[in-house]
């Protein structure tokens, strides 16, 4: 029993020096490997401009739940019109990284995922390798760059769709004065918040982007699966603990900056 | 490590590999001499892959000792793996292109990546090798495009177009009909000529390999079981040589037994 705890404890502190090592070696490769922009730029289109709609459409329902309940808990105490404190605060601070980290990963996470498992089973990463050329470098660096700006960039997306939906519902259709709504947003948020919100945003899209590439890249490693079922495996294995790794992230971080 | 006789291009010795307590390779030795094509047969599961793999540095070896042009080849040593790499190339079972690239990207691909040669010179000389394997039409096409054979010729368009001293090949017509193995083997010994590269085959393909081929070597359970001209390997009175190099005889006489309606032969465990 302790030998077997001793031995899966032991696993897991390898597995974790493997993916920083991973890491690592990934960010080192930024100098060795060519041509790095125009990989950035792909990396941008997929995790940016195909996961546009889904940031949209999640941050303006999002913003009009938080307007609706808002509204309903505030009027109780005849407060309506911080409504716009109230939506812009829980969004800033919390919903849209983590709402809008969640939606990559399950978007441009799982999709990367699966990418480089293809890979490593059709033997174009070992190809890369004989041809003298960084796996890493070419494969993992420019989504990892990619994701320091990207995730930051839809998590503001994320925040001013939310705000907007939270005025349509809180304005349009409850009655509250647009003015009031949005006096309220601009007195609410100071820079303290938005600092705080870049950070998680930064932090879960390098985090994310990492596990999610560490579990493709060793799709051939999953145990008891080959083939298909082990690209499967390790797509469901990065989306889940990335999933994970931005719940446990957020509690660390808003704990240290609060 | 010692150092080896500089003859040969390429020389293992006592080459050892395994996987979770299995043997896959037992103290396996040979040398390529340079400008030749050497092929390892030996049935699926020989471990021919593998070898080429541990050469290639893909897999790490157990054990033993490789040498290249005569200097020991230690692929922990990024120096002396990074020159191996340029001046060798790999060819893949499955050709392991790229599916987002097109044909010219994938050749490109190498050049891009390990030269500091410009935008044109790469298209260039990367148009040039499609060019030389019959491709260049097909230079903006996917490879998912393209039929199997075309991918056979763009994944050695891509392995040749860093002009390497030597090209390994994997099982190159796995998965081929008779015919299309005789074009690959005949594109091999064709460019071979042409380019005047070392090539090193694993194949399990006898009679193509033996055509073509300048020495051969027998793979059997992990270890090298003969090696030789192909005509000393047709001479040879090995019995693993002989049922391997006889295995359509023994097919045909098994046939004919079954047609016969005799009891048919003893398997071999």
């Amino acid at each position: 029993m302790v030998g077997s705890i001793g031995s899966y404890t032991l696993s897991r502190i390898r597995g974790l020096g493997d993916f920083g090592l991973f890491v690592a070696t990934s960010l080192g490769a930024i100098f060795a490997t060519k041509r790095l922009p125009g990989r950035i730029g792909r990396a941008v289109y997929e995790q940016g401009f195909r996961c546009l709609p889904v940031i949209l459409i999640v941050g303006a329902f999002t913003g009009m739940v938080l307007g609706l309940q808002g509204y309903y808990v505030l009027n109780r105490f005849g407060s309506e019109g911080l409504l716009g404190a109230l939506v812009s605060l829980s969004l800033v601070r919390e919903m849209a990284p983590v709402l809008a980290a969640l939606m990559l990963v399950g978007q441009a996470g799982s999709a990367l995922a699966a990418e480089l498992g293809i890979q490593r089973n059709s033997e174009q990463i070992a190809a890369l390798d004989t041809m003298g050329i960084s796996s890493r470098g070419y494969l993992v660096t420019p989504r990892l760059l990619s994701a320091a700006f990207v995730f930051p960039a839809q998590t503001a997306l994320f925040v001013a769709v939310g705000l907007w939906g939270g005025s349509l519902s809180g304005s349009l259709l409850l009655g509250v004065d647009p003015g009031v709504y949005w006096s309220s947003v601009y007195r609410a948020v100071d820079a303290e918040d938005v600092r705080e919100c870049l950070i998680k945003a930064v932090t879960f899209g390098l985090l994310t982007t990492a596990i999610c590439a560490y579990q493709g890249f060793h799709a051939h490693r999953i145990k008891g699966a080959t083939g298909a079922r082990a690209v499967s495996a390790a797509t469901t294995k990065a989306v889940v603990i990335s999933s994970i790794g931005i719940l446990a992230a957020d509690y660390i971080i808003t704990s240290f900056l609060v | 490590m010692t150092a080896a006789n500089t003859d040969a291009l390429l020389r293992v010795r006592a080459l050892r590999k395994g996987f979770d307590g299995r043997v896959v390779l037992r103290d396996v030795g040979f040398a390529v001499d340079r400008g030749s094509i050497f092929s390892v047969l030996g049935p699926s599961g020989a471990g021919k892959s593998v070898l080429l793999k541990c050469l290639a540095g893909v897999e790490d070896p157990d054990g033993g000792e490789v040498f290249f042009e005569g200097r020991p080849l230690d692929f922990r040593e990024r120096t002396v793996r990074d020159s191996f790499r340029r001046r060798c190339s790999f060819l893949f079972q499955g050709n392991a292109l790229f599916d987002s690239l097109t044909a010219l990207q994938n050749v490109a691909l190498p050049l891009e990546q390990t030269t500091n040669l410009s935008r044109a010179e790469i298209r260039e000389r990367a148009m040039q090798a499609l060019a030389q394997l019959e491709l260049d039409e097909h230079a903006g096409r996917y490879p998912g495009m393209l039929s199997g054979g075309m991918q056979k010729r763009l994944a050695l368009a891509r392995a040749i177009v860093t002009q390497p001293e030597m090209v390994f090949f994997d099982e190159p017509t796995a998965g081929l009909d008779p015919l299309r193995r005789n074009a690959v083997f005949a594109m091999i010994a064709k460019y071979q000529a042409l380019f005047g590269f070392t090539a090193l085959i694993v194949t399990h393909d006898v009679v193509e390999a033996l055509a073509v081929s300048c020495m051969v070597a027998l793979l059997h359970q992990g270890e090298i079981c003969f090696s030789g001209t192909p005509e000393e390997f047709a001479a040879s009175g090995h019995p693993v040589v002989q049922s391997f190099r006889d295995s359509p005889d023994a097919l045909r006489a098994t046939l004919d037994a079954l047609r016969r309606g005799d009891a048919l032969p003893q398997e071999e465990p």
